[in-house]
């Protein structure tokens, strides 16, 4: 999945990531660490969407809206979310219709290994499917 | 009939009794939850109010599509997307017709429920606002009188069961003998449709 990767000619547009989380400084550092995971090179956008509007713990539909406006290439957007209303608002929002960019997808995954899978992914080129399938595939790996 | 206006006064009377209730519903939400859901609703509601009164929408629909978007936008917890999802799921169904039958108001609030129910995951018996709902769109046929009652009886019962959706349920048996702050909530949403009706 990765050959597409940097190809000369036609840059292919990387799938953005979405990060939300009830704290600004979860979401904030999750972002750093999964890009810093990702390595040198071009990575994929990640755009944190932590706490409400006032600083406060808790979910803002208008920031997971900015955020996904601006990760958003035309080849997707990944969101993924910490706990309880962080997934409720993201679905409604996808219920919406109208209210996050084409092609976005609430990404069922652990919040700190599905980020980094999600970046890694979406960095090496990976279409919006692939991003998922690897961010997905993070509730298999054991830690016993 | 029931017409935007009646529409408009149900979010009124829901604003003003979440606002006189605010303290009563974070106290309940203080040892099985985490203390919020009273001052998010009144954040909720209180933009609910200032938005219909900016923007005026003309039907009963478009009153509670508009509503449901300020309570996802506004809330910031978990209550502004399940009673987002539940105006808007009801004004969608009411459509654009000007005025609505009781009839059609309840079909499209059980159309409504469904949704949160769907969105939430939770099912009648979890402890939720479910338990109020649920109940009073049984009712609803009835009367709105019957339906507050329903509501009312539906909240009271969720004190002797334990919690399995949202933070209550880490809880575990420690959230038997507490009654669920949603579906308080929920019991003056559905109270709240009497006094519009000035019953």
């Amino acid at each position: 999945m990765s050959e597409a990767a940097g190809s000369a000619g036609a840059r292919k547009q990387l799938v953005g990531i979405v990060l939300v989380s009830h704290s600004a400084a979860v979401a904030a550092s999750v972002a750093e660490l999964a890009t810093g995971l990702a390595g040198g090179g071009t990575t994929a956008p990640v755009v944190p969407a932590g706490g409400t509007m006032d600083g406060g713990l808790g979910t803002s539909a208008e920031l997971i809206s900015a955020a996904a406006a601006s990760a958003d290439r035309g080849v997707g957007v990944a969101v993924l979310t910490d706990l309880g209303s962080a997934v409720l608002t993201v679905k409604a929002l996808l219920a919406e219709g109208d209210e996050l960019p084409e092609n976005t997808r609430l990404v069922d995954a652990p919040f700190v290994e599905g980020a980094v899978a999600a970046v890694v992914t979406a960095s090496a080129g990976a279409d919006l499917a692939a991003v998922e399938a690897a961010a997905a595939e993070a509730y298999s790996y054991r830690k016993e | 009939m029931l017409d935007a206006d009646f529409f408009r006064r149900w979010m009124t009377v829901t604003a003003a009794s979440v606002d006189r209730e605010a303290e009563r519903l974070t106290d309940l939400d203080s040892p099985i939850g985490d203390a919020d859901h009273g001052s998010n609703l009144k954040r909720g509601f209180t933009a609910v109010v200032a938005t219909l009164e900016k923007e005026a929408p003309d039907t009963p629909g478009a009153v509670l599509m508009l509503a449901g978007r300020q309570l996802i936008s506004t809330v910031g917890g978990a209550s502004g997307p399940l009673y987002g999802t539940l105006l808007r799921r009801t004004g969608k169904a009411l459509g654009d017709a000007a005025e609505v039958t009781e009839e059609q108001f309840a079909d499209a609030l059980r159309a409504g429920v469904d949704a949160v129910m769907a969105l939430g995951g939770a099912a009648p018996g979890d402890k939720t606002m479910i338990d109020a709902l649920v109940p009073a769109v049984d009712a609803l046929s009835g009367s709105f009188a019957a339906a507050r009652a329903a509501a009312e009886e539906g909240a009271a019962a969720t004190i002797p069961l334990q919690a399995r959706k949202g933070r209550a349920s880490y809880l575990g048996e420690r959230s038997i003998g507490h009654q669920d702050p949603g579906a308080t909530s929920s019991a003056l949403l559905i109270a709240a449709l009497e006094e519009a009706a000035g019953e």
